[in-house]
């Protein structure tokens, strides 16, 4: 062996004996951390299984035609899942268009141009709004927002837009649009507290840059700070739209529960979350649970599109910055 | 001494109650480099911030006395009218993390008002090159700016500092990050932006000073000792504590 590379001691010296360790608390470690991690793996698979199992009753009558079927009638017992993946989309869309000008701008606010005495008081706040359980917000939705939308908004809507054919039919306030109001008013606490931490997380060096640019604050805003928090921005708002996609008590209480694909923003109308609790338990046979829990696949898959669709988003913008991940 | 570009009266600078700065007047010539020295926590970039007006977008901090540009005092106009004519590089390099290196010159032009895209373009090339920058770059002008090493990264913000065409440049230990070879180049491309700016540089590095910098100032303790000629300042300085200081005898 040549003698100028050293090689590996091939047994240890006496004095390891001594400083030996036990392996136990790493094998227990290992064991547990392991069980608790295929856990949690095993019981998603079971989720998904128990729906498709519990689905295949509506598969073996409709087949692939319930993923486009526009129809769900009881009486007839026939079901097709599109008034609902409508009513879903349609819901949480809306709400994700009214919610992200208004989380955005709160949290521009509270980071950069707010009183710093403010800053503290108005982000805890925040937080503490996305800590509202959702029938709070239902029965706001129920008492405050339905009763003002069919007196004051709906017809507003109605006189001035009703050109584009969007705001047409009877307004009862229960509906579409007021379903979407309150989901916005529900996700706007979480997309602002994330892009809230996401723009505070934005380096004091960058802003400098900026500012001593002789940039103004909206400049400074624009360049520094929301391009470097977008990452987080974009995270924080797919977390707001899962959240709306899948809330179910207040969609429930407002959205006024018609098994219909909705023909104006003030038809009312059910999304797949709102169908679960309103028909599962009055259920009028075995075809119809079975085709109910097949959209709750469909709801599954619809959130995990999402999801997957924000990652790549995500990854796309980062990389073509070439740039940190925040 | 040509005449003076900035003059500083009385200026005391504060974070909460305590005052970094104390009482500091002084005059930086036209287009010549002022190097401001002293050791670690003598205020050097506290000041150097007040100069364009930096100092006072940190939390409760305050400035009082006079800093004059050509004669009109900063603190009576708008701030950010005042950093487009006093530039600023930090100690640390800080391009804009999302944006390619010819973006990262081309905001600076932005932020100044809506320009034609050949005279964007100009502008870019004419800074790359004043920071030296341009042969190394040209190539990949559309690259990340993060793909660059640290002393590239810094003269990528000096040329970003140049586009917005400042009068004045103030540099805050531009070199204190960077390797010694990164290091000769920015102190040589100092020598040369003097030709058309007025430079102040902070810095640590005594042997530094004495490379760039016509004028010397060295402060301790949050107030101005000396003030003088590079040479005088360091082969014949007239207070002790400065005499202390340059032979290494604390700091």
């Amino acid at each position: 062996m040549d003698p100028s590379t050293p090689s590996p001691p091939s047994s240890p010296g006496p004095s390891s004996d001594s400083r030996k360790v036990s392996r136990w608390p790493d094998r227990i470690f290992f064991v547990v951390v392991t069980i608790v991690g295929l856990g949690i793996l095993a019981m998603a698979f079971a989720i998904v299984g128990i729906l498709a199992n519990s689905s295949r009753e509506s598969f073996r009558v409709f087949g692939w035609g319930f993923l486009y079927g526009t129809i769900w009638d009881p009486n007839k017992q026939i079901f097709g899942v599109i008034p609902f993946v409508v009513g879903t989309l349609l819901t949480s869309g809306i709400a994700l268009l009214i919610a992200l000008p208004l989380a955005l701008g709160s949290a521009i606010f509270i980071t950069t141009q707010a009183p710093r005495y403010l800053r503290g008081p108005v982000g805890t706040a925040i937080e503490l709004l996305a800590a509202v359980p959702s029938v709070i917000y239902g029965f706001w939705g129920l008492f405050v927002i339905v009763p003002y939308m069919r007196t004051t908004v709906d017809p507003f809507l109605r006189t001035w837009f009703g050109f584009t054919g969007l705001f047409t039919g009877p307004a009862y306030g229960f509906g579409v649009l007021t379903a979407s109001v309150v989901l916005a008013v529900m996700i706007v606490p979480t997309i602002c507290a994330v892009s809230r931490d996401s723009l505070l997380a934005v380096p004091v060096a960058q802003q400098e840059a900026a500012v001593s640019l002789g940039a103004t604050n909206w400049e400074t805003t624009r360049t520094a700070m929301l391009p470097y928090a977008r990452s987080g921005i974009v995270g924080g708002t797919i977390l707001g739209l899962g959240r709306a996609l899948g809330e179910t008590m207040a969609v429930t209480m407002v959205i006024g529960n018609v098994d219909r694909i909705p023909t104006s923003l003030f038809s009312p109308g059910q999304t797949i979350a709102s169908l679960i609790a309103n028909e599962l338990l009055s259920s009028t046979g075995p075809l119809q649970t079975s085709a109910i829990l097949e959209c709750g696949l469909v709801l599954l898959g619809i959130s995990l599109g999402v999801n997957v669709a924000a990652r790549l988003l995500v990854w796309r913008i980062t990389k073509s910055a070439g740039a940190i991940v925040t | 001494m040509s005449g003076a570009k900035l003059r500083v009266e009385h200026l005391t600078a504060y974070y909460g109650d305590h005052p970094g700065v104390k009482d500091i007047s002084l005059e930086f010539p036209d287009r010549m480099v002022t190097a401001i020295i002293g050791p670690s926590g003598c205020g050097k970039s506290t000041f150097i911030r007040c100069l364009n007006r930096m100092h006072e977008t940190a939390p409760r901090t305050r400035v009082e006395g006079k800093v004059l540009l050509d004669g009109e005092d900063i603190y009576q106009e708008d701030p950010v009218r005042i950093r487009r004519r006093i530039g600023m590089v930090f100690q640390k390099p800080n391009p804009f993390v999302t944006m390619s290196i010819y973006n990262n010159v081309s905001v600076a032009l932005r932020f100044n008002g809506h320009h034609p895209r050949d005279y964007v373009d100009a502008a870019v090339l004419r800074s790359l090159q004043q920071a030296a920058l341009w042969e190394e770059v040209k190539d990949r002008i559309d690259s990340p700016a993060t793909s660059l090493s640290g002393g590239q990264q810094q003269r990528l913000c000096i040329a970003r500092a140049l586009a917005a065409s400042p009068e004045v440049l103030l540099m805050d230990e531009p070199c204190s990050a960077l390797d010694p070879i990164a290091t000769a180049k920015i102190e040589d491309l100092v020598g040369h932006l003097k030709d058309d700016y007025t430079v102040v540089i902070v810095t640590h590095n005594l042997q530094q000073a004495a490379r760039v910098a016509d004028y010397t100032a060295f402060f301790y303790l949050g107030g101005l000792v000396e003030y003088g000629p590079t040479e005088d300042l360091f082969e014949r300085p007239k207070e002790h504590l400065t005499e202390s200081y340059i032979t290494g005898r604390f700091g």
